[in-house]
């Protein structure tokens, strides 16, 4: 190796201490740059995903036989809530756009930086704050919350468990959502590099892009929704209180006015991810391009209008639950739209079956049937007596996990490459893959087929005609775990003693693979000129 | 740092307000679509409640954040021109119709507390549901307007502070600009606060 390569091996880029404005730790959560950010994210909120997942892990474990098998119910109940919270407001709604939306929105646009780089590391410390805030919960007199994620009025009103402070917490991340969505609006429309027109926009940056409307227009309602819950439990207002007049309906739909399109926000930004993967590893330019952009927007647009299609069973309106029924069906339009504009992609491509291209076809696969047990329950008829069973749990594990955490995890596979400029074993990351899929599917398929069975959720007790579907289960989640095991350390391992990655390992045309790996501190020393689309693999890559 | 950058900047902050106003309409949206959906249900109680309300006290709050909305923006204005004197006095002047427009809710509060009618009140808990909803909502919608005012009458004062210290310049009013929008959207809310509380009889 001559000296100038060595030099740009030991390069370490946006990574390396001398680009900390202040010593050790500080350098990074006092760091305002977008990558470092991202960064930050990334590990806080795997961090809180592993917690979830050993609570999950619990849950299964006590559904393992009838009765008690570890924990009483009450503590059940606090296991489930705590699972629903770090899951979702933790881990899937800050984790796509927090870590990978910092990261690469702005390389994918040409821009050095994100709009409001000071607001964003307030965004990450909101963020932090409310997640301590929320597992506090635990460590209080009243123990952690146990209404449930949904914290449905009237019994979060009455609980004695630490509810309001659980949803402060929710309301500072809410925060924190919100000021990271602002920010990925400004940086779209006005960070763009001159040449980078709309029509050249990564799919990623379409899919983060309709990620932040939602944030910004929808987490308003969830603040004040919860603000409302607070005000009962210290006032006695009486607006959720059917004593005093008030209509616990209500709060159901202020609820899920913002927590319906949150599915989207935990949703878009994978869909993002997978369809910069599928062309990559196709070989092919995306097919419809228009098409896919448009239908993200038209996901985000009429999934904040489906929202009371959790409720079908609360006592709405026949009227209501008519339309809200048709309503969820056209989203399934623009959805398949993705499904079969990424098969289309892939016909006739070359396809490469590389780790990150296995978790983009596993989150089509999986995707899909979380979609289609989705119109099952869209369906008022089959919903009714579906609703409180585990086939919802396996539904909408089969979409949030298998399709946003399982993006998640094919973006790590696609880009920590990029981020440290090292590779990992793709051996053991395909093994790893094959385990946690098998797994994946044994748990929770298992639970679609319980709850079509009848076995109710939320209960840490079941009758024993369903022992041996649920001992599949929970044997399937020791499997995912196993597979997870092998997936995170053998990237961990990959980041530290890896080979060198090259700046462009998986020959992608998007513009954060004409930098050098690890990724510089200043991303583009000069604006980049875009000469053609994100996915032109006809076309040579741009030079920096 | 040249102009262009700066303008180009400033319309970047621009924008990046007025989407948090967004977000802050939609918060109170929530609370207009109780407000919708219990009035549909109890429109009698509602329209009786509103008449116990004093009409003055709101139209002088509503006149209050006029003014003050009318004073930041000549303040933005002023500062542009380069009279930082004059913009500062025109901010001082808003601050204290924040206040005003306080003290005002203070009169009231304290007159509606004292005829025994709050949240849990052994009073309101006699009367019909209607009316507890209605004073639920008054209280709650009004005391999150009311957390606004302080709110931006505070962000006000500080950007009077920075025109005095000087970092904020004739040049660069986008800070000043953005407060002041967001008086305005306090102000705007309680154009539909007045009348939906004080006015529909």
């Amino acid at each position: 190796m001559t000296e100038t390569q060595l030099a740009a091996v030991s390069d370490r880029g946006f990574l390396d201490p001398k680009h900390s404005k202040y010593p050790g730790i500080f350098g990074w959560i006092f760091s305002t740059d977008h990558k470092r950010i991202g960064l930050l994210y990334l590990y806080s909120a795997m961090g809180f995903f592993l917690i979830g997942v050993m609570i999950g892990v619990g849950m299964r474990l006590e559904l393992l036989t009838p009765g008690r098998t570890i924990v009483s119910a009450q503590t059940y109940n606090d296991m489930f809530t705590m699972h629903g919270m770090i899951m979702i407001f933790l881990f899937l709604v800050p984790l796509p756009p927090g870590a990978f939306g910092n990261l690469f929105l702005p390389l994918h646009i040409g821009a050095n930086d994100v709009a409001f780089p000071r607001l964003n590391l307030l965004s990450w410390w909101l963020y932090v704050i409310g997640a301590l805030t929320i597992l506090g919960t635990v460590f209080t007199p009243g123990g952690p919350p146990d209404t449930g994620w949904t914290l449905y009025v009237p019994f979060s009103t009455q609980t004695p468990h630490s509810v309001t402070m659980a949803i402060l917490g929710i309301f500072i991340v809410g925060f924190s959502s919100i000021l990271t969505g602002i920010n990925m609006i400004a940086t779209v429309h006005r960070l763009r590099a001159p040449t980078m027109k709309w029509s050249r926009l990564p799919l990623f940056v379409w899919g983060i892009y309709a990620t932040a409307w939602i944030q910004v227009l929808a987490t308003p309602m969830l603040a004040i929704t919860l603000l409302l819950v607070v005000a009962e439990r210290l006032f006695h207002v009486g607006l959720f209180n059917a004593v005093k007049g008030g209509d616990p309906l209500m709060y159901q739909h202020m609820f899920w006015i913002y927590s319906h399109p949150a599915v989207y926000i935990m949703l878009l930004p994978g869909m993002g991810i997978v369809s910069e993967i599928i062309p990559v590893f196709s070989r092919k330019r995306i097919f419809g391009y228009w098409a896919m952009a448009i239908s993200v927007l038209a996901i985000a647009g009429a999934g904040s209008l489906v929202w009371a299609h959790h409720m079908f069973v609360s006592g709405m309106s026949t009227a209501a639950v008519f339309v809200f029924s048709l309503l969820t069906f056209a989203v399934a339009i623009p959805s398949a739209i993705k499904v079969f504009n990424w098969l289309s992609t892939m016909y006739k491509g070359s396809i490469s079956l590389d780790p990150p291209m296995l978790f983009a076809l596993s989150f089509i696969f999986l995707f899909t049937i979380g979609g289609l047990s989705g119109l099952v329950l869209g369906a008022a008829a089959t919903n009714v007596p579906l609703h409180a069973t585990d086939f919802v749990v396996g539904h909408f594990h089969y979409v949030m996990f298998g399709g946003g955490g399982v993006a998640v995890l094919g973006a790590l596979h696609y880009w920590l490459p990029k981020i440290y400029g090292k590779m990992y074993n793709k051996t053991a990351a395909t093994v790893g893959w094959a385990i946690f899929f098998i797994g994946f599917n044994l748990l929770y398929f298992s639970m679609l087929i319980l709850g079509y069975e009848g076995m109710p959720r939320r209960y840490y007790n079941y009758p024993p005609q369903f022992t041996v579907l649920n001992v599949i289960s929970t044997v399937g989640s020791w499997v995912l775990v196993i597979g997870l095991i092998i997936l995170l350390t053998n990237l961990i391992h990959g980041i530290f003693r890896g080979t060198p990655a090259g700046n462009n390992p998986w020959d992608a045309r998007t513009l954060e693979w004409t930098l050098p790996s690890p990724l510089p501190a200043e991303n583009f020393a000069t604006v980049p000129v875009v000469t053609h689309g994100p996915y032109d693999f006809e076309s040579p890559l741009e030079s920096p | 740092m040249n102009h262009a950058s700066v303008s180009e900047t400033n319309a970047t902050a621009r924008l990046g307000m007025w989407l948090f106003l967004f977000t802050e309409i939609m918060m109170f949206g929530g609370l207009f679509l109780l407000y919708a959906s219990y009035r549909v249900r109890f429109p009698q109680a509602f329209s009786d409640s509103a008449q116990q309300l004093n009409i003055w006290l709101g139209a002088a709050n509503a006149l209050i954040l006029l003014t003050g909305s009318f004073c930041t923006t000549l303040s933005v204005t002023a500062l542009r021109r380069g009279s930082r004197r004059l913009a500062m006095i025109l901010l001082a002047i808003t601050v204290l119709m924040g206040g005003l427009f306080l003290f005002n809710h203070y009169l009231e509060w304290s007159g509606q507390i004292r005829a025994g009618i709050y949240p849990n009140s052994p009073v309101l808990d006699h009367m019909s549901h209607g009316e507890i909803l209605f004073f639920g909502l008054y209280y709650v919608t009004l005391g999150l307007h009311g957390l606004h005012v302080l709110i931006g009458s505070i962000i006000l004062a500080v950007m009077a502070v920075f025109i005095g210290r000087g970092s904020l310049t004739p040049e660069d009013t986008i800070k000043l600009e953005n407060a002041s929008l967001f008086w305005h959207l306090v102000d705007i809310i309680w154009i539909f606060l007045f009348p939906l509380y004080y006015l529909m009889h």
